[in-house]
């Protein structure tokens, strides 16, 4: 039972995309319906799973597989495709759902469902307001967007891929679910395709996670290559793993380390990890519940959900004594991205961009926690994240709508609403807003006790300093202060103090669709992280136990220990998160302009010119190839060239056949020809004809001889 | 050469003559009443053959109308005195070596017939030749149909000959 | 005793000088008295096989005979009406010159 559910729930999604696309498009109440719908059975479907999974005695999954391509001589030597929920799938589809099923939700309220058509709204570009005239006076309000259909079709598609990844239990299909996640991306940032910048962005999106999917297709392949299969738990067998680590190939590296390796590649591609993270910052022009899709809940999870899963892999030759070369490159580009990525924050004055950055840096705390083998923290961390940084996205978006709302009235359209300078006292306008993202913002922070941020945060850093990568520890510890920094200076800016612009000040509270879904995703960032509370807590350890830890632990063969508990990590954390907020506050609370921040430094501010490095190292000479080599060299002249030798050839040819043989011979000899002779034979023939009886008569008489004469000699005779 | 031979030579040649002079007169009268002789030869031939009836009825319609038909078709296409000039085809030469080869092959074919010197048989005594000729021509068990059907044929010629030398004026 | 050869040969020779008059004369009204020539030889045919045959009861040589005297009578009524219209029409009586299914 539970098995034919999790088969069935990625399709609810791929339905409604499909009805959308094809059917409601033009009835936007329809589509949301359906959409919303969609999501909403998923999450059912998906919940039903969770709660199967957690009410188990001993669990290990629910698996169920059929065989597809025929690659073997009997069915059960087939290529299997099939499901597989163990308990880090059970746990990665439980906040999966919710999430997707919240943002759809808020998509109804974000996309201005509802409101009136705007004056001169096309599809393609963002909506621009509508006038209306009420009580005698007019005034603008937002205007519903005119792709609203096409908006929940691909976010539909987009929950199709995720539900895909996690439920299969092979690499192949989890890789179709990532290729899908990357098409959407490029729909959906792409999704206001009229304008330039947008577009540029999904292109970019796009290319840079292609780079890392070409490698991991690659790892795919040389798995395959060598174990003949791409099922988890075929791969994860102790022989086959064993296997794995023992055989060396390129560089030195073990083969599992190698294709761990490039495996790793795709994420850092999908996961926007240095040197691919260039793509998520551009990526928020989509709509912002894309951004929260895309950058919180699903696909960059994706990213760190496949790492997690080749876990077993990653590891297979690691002893506990050093880490091997793979995870150490891991943990470092992890730890490096992490700060790297926090330092670009500090400077940032969109508001969607520091959460861009934030969602870099804090993969890369994943990724850099998988590097050094912390399993359950990495996964944990990956949970808590997707809640909380999805609801800050949304907060986000709904903050952007009210912002909109204040430039909608004062009709001011060179104040850019996602700017953080221009807002300001933000809590009094947008309450619900207010304290659902600082609950957000908190949790981010790592804000000790109450929010599920700091128990995954800290379970890292007590990870990596009880198992002696110092290193590795005070990266992320000092990331993690620049977090907390960071953040703050957001909420102040944002929130606190007095209203800095006009529009500001006319901001108002978004709709109950949008601030629904707000409440629900706080709920869950304040109380997830009291599953996982380490064992060796002092004083809350213990009394609850580590559910989490338990949980998630049974899907490796051994459950990974429990981390010894040491004061210097708590206190660590401890510190760089209140410390951080604190600074925070205290920096920018009096800070009224861009030009009194002090933090605006170029080298941030502009991401340290890597996308200028980018394009003038890779972009600009692969356009100047394709221009001049591949197009005006090759397709013009050369494969042009050889084209326009046929034409010519195929008339000569043509012509000759036509002249010399088809006009004299055909049409005069045979055609003509025939004409002549018959007109010749009939013009002498008709002498007959004289029209005079008596030479018909004559003529008969002579026949009649002829004839007689005939029959009679070789007849008669 | 008994005295029917002698008979049946004198008829013969009378008619072959006549006839020769019917093709080659030059006056078209002249012609028609050769034809006339023709016709009368034949039916002393018909009465060699003990064809009693047929030879009455030879002179009656042939003679009696159909060669007084002639005359009166002569007489009334004798507008421009044609018939004066030369009355030979151009290729008459042609015409004279086709008839020729015409008789030497029946003459030829009828050589090899074994039934040519047959004689007559005896002519029956109290044979009423008229009243048998009668009855097969009315019997339905003889030749009543084409009696009737040569009626039906004489019928259109009249109609037809009619129609169409009417004179409209 | 005439052999039935000399009324076979006779008859032959008719129609071979009814032939050359068809044939050769100009004017049509000749023509048609070769035609006649030639259905008499035809009639002695018949007449000569009827007397010569094995029973002289049977009639049907001389009921042949009659039908022809039906049809050539019949023939020449129209052939001579067909060659007054003619007459009427082109006002020749001439054979060569009445050619206009000439080609």
């Amino acid at each position: 039972m539970e098995t034919t559910l999790i088969w069935l729930i990625p399709l609810p999604p791929a339905l409604a995309f499909f009805l959308i696309v094809l059917f409601t498009n033009k009835s936007k109440m329809l589509s949301h319906t359906i959409g919303v719908g969609a999501a909403a059975l998923s999450w059912l479907g998906s919940m039903y799973v969770f709660y199967k999974a957690i009410t188990t005695e001993h669990f290990s999954g629910f698996a169920s597989s059929i065989p597809w391509l025929p690659t073997g001589l009997t069915p059960d030597k087939w290529f299997h495709i099939g499901v597989l929920i163990d308990p880090l799938g059970a746990a990665v589809l439980f906040f999966v759902s919710i999430t997707i099923f919240m943002i759809f939700l808020y998509s109804v309220g974000y996309q201005n469902f509802g409101q009136p058509d705007g004056d001169h709204d096309r599809a393609g570009l963002p909506p621009h307001g509508a006038t209306v005239e009420e009580h005698g006076h007019k005034h603008v309000v937002p205007s519903v967007e005119p792709m609203y259909s096409r908006f929940f079709a691909f976010l539909g598609l987009f929950a199709f891929g995720m539900y895909v990844l996690v439920v299969s239990d092979n690499l192949l299909t989890m890789f179709v679910g990532w290729e899908i996640m990357g098409l959407c991306s490029y729909l959906l940032i792409g999704f206001w395709y009229g304008k330039p910048s947008a577009r540029n962005a999904a292109v970019k999106a796009f290319m840079t996670t292609r780079i890392g999917d070409v490698f991991m297709l690659l790892g795919i392949s040389y798995l395959y290559s060598v174990t003949g299969t791409l099922t988890f738990r075929e791969i994860f067998t102790e022989e086959t793993l064993h296997m794995l680590a023992e055989s060396t190939t390129f560089f030195g590296m073990t083969v599992s380390g190698f294709i761990a390796l490039l495996l790793f590649i795709g994420t850092v591609g999908k996961s926007a990890q240095f040197p691919l993270h260039v793509w998520l910052p551009d990526a928020m022009e989509g709509p912002t519940p894309v951004s929260a899709m895309i950058h919180a809940a699903t696909m960059v999870s994706a990213g760190v959900y496949a790492v997690i899963r080749m876990f077993p892999l990653l590891t297979a030759d690691y002893t506990g004594h050093g880490l091997t070369t793979t995870m150490s490159i891991v943990a470092f580009i992890g730890a490096f991205t992490a700060l790297f990525a926090a330092t670009i924050a500090v400077a940032q004055n969109d508001i969607k961009r520091v959460l861009a950055y934030s969602t870099i840096s804090q993969l890369g705390f994943m990724i850099a926690a998988l590097g050094i083998s912390a399993y359950i923290a990495a996964a944990f961390h990956l949970v808590t994240h997707a809640f909380f940084k999805a609801l800050l996205f949304l907060g986000s978006g709904s903050v952007i709508h009210g912002m909109e709302h204040g430039v909608l009235h004062t009709g001011n359209h060179d104040v850019d609403p996602q700017d953080m300078y221009n807002m300001g006292g933000l809590r009094k306008k947008m309450p619900i807003t207010f304290w659902t993202f600082l609950i957000g913002g908190f949790a981010l922070s790592g804000f000790p006790l109450i929010t599920a941020g700091f128990w995954s945060k800290d379970e890292i850093l007590a990870d990596a300093w009880a198992h002696g990568h110092t290193a590795v520890f005070w990266t992320l510890a000092f990331a993690a202060l620049l977090t907390a920094f960071y953040t703050m200076r957001q909420i102040t800016l944002t929130f606190l103090g007095e209203p800095r612009t006009k529009e500001a000040e006319h901001a108002q509270e978004t709709p109950w669709t949008m601030t629904t879904p707000l409440v629900v995703l706080s709920v869950f960032a304040v109380t997830f992280g009291w599953v996982g509370i380490p064992e060796h807590f002092p004083v809350l350890g213990g009394l609850v136990p580590n559910w989490f830890h338990d949980f998630v632990g049974h899907t490796l063969h051994e459950v990974p220990e429990a981390v010894e508990f040491s004061i210097v990590p708590l206190l660590t954390s401890l510190g760089v998160a209140l410390g951080g907020l604190f600074f925070g506050w205290l920096a920018y609370r009096n800070v009224n302009s861009v030009s009194e921040d002090r933090l605006q430094i170029p080298f941030l501010k502009n991401k340290y010119y890597f996308d200028e490095i980018y394009d003038t190292v890779f972009v600009k000479p692969i356009y100047w190839f394709a221009e001049n080599i591949v197009y005006k060299l090759m397709d013009q002249q050369v494969i042009n060239g050889i084209l326009h030798l046929f034409g010519p050839a195929t008339d000569g040819v043509g012509s000759f056949i036509r002249n010399k043989f088809d006009l004299p011979f055909i049409n005069r000899l045979i055609g003509d020809g025939s004409a002549d002779v018959t007109y010749w034979f009939g013009g002498k023939l008709r002498a007959v004809q004289t029209g005079r009886i008596q030479h018909y008569l004559m003529l008969a008489l002579v026949t009649f001889i002829v004839i007689g004469v005939v029959l009679y000699i070789f007849v008669l005779a | 050469m008994t005295g029917e031979q002698i008979t049946f030579l004198a008829v013969a040649l009378f008619t072959l003559g006549s006839g020769f002079m019917v093709v080659t007169s030059g006056n078209l009268v002249h012609a028609a009443l050769w034809l006339v002789s023709t016709l009368f030869g034949v039916a002393v031939t018909y009465a060699v053959l003990d064809a009693s009836f047929l030879a009455v009825v030879q002179v009656v319609v042939y003679i009696g109308a159909i060669a007084i038909l002639f005359i009166f078709a002569v007489m009334l296409t004798r507008k421009d005195m044609r018939d004066q000039g030369p009355q030979m085809n151009k290729n008459w030469w042609f015409g004279a070596l086709l008839a020729v080869l015409t008789f030497a092959g029946l003459f030829f074919l009828l050589q090899g017939w074994d039934g040519m010197s047959r004689t007559a048989a005896v002519y029956p005594s109290n044979f009423d030749a008229v009243s048998e000729l009668g009855n097969a021509l009315t019997s339905p068990a003889g030749y009543v149909l084409p009696f009737e059907v040569a009626s039906v044929l004489l019928v259109a010629a009249l109609v037809g000959a009619v129609y169409v030398a009417f004179n409209r004026k | 005793m005439v052999p039935l050869s000399w009324y076979l040969i006779f008859a032959a020779a008719l129609f071979s000088i009814g032939l050359f008059g068809v044939l050769s004369r100009r004017n049509a009204v000749a023509i048609l008295l070769g035609i006649e020539l030639m259905l008499n030889s035809v009639n002695i045919n018949l007449a000569a096989f009827w007397r010569y045959g094995k029973d002289v009861t049977v009639m049907t040589g001389q009921v042949f005979a009659i039908i022809v005297f039906a049809v050539a009578a019949a023939e020449v009524a129209v052939g001579l009406a067909l060659v007054i219209s003619v007459y009427r029409r082109r006002n020749t009586v001439v054979a060569d010159e009445i050619n206009m299914m000439k080609w």
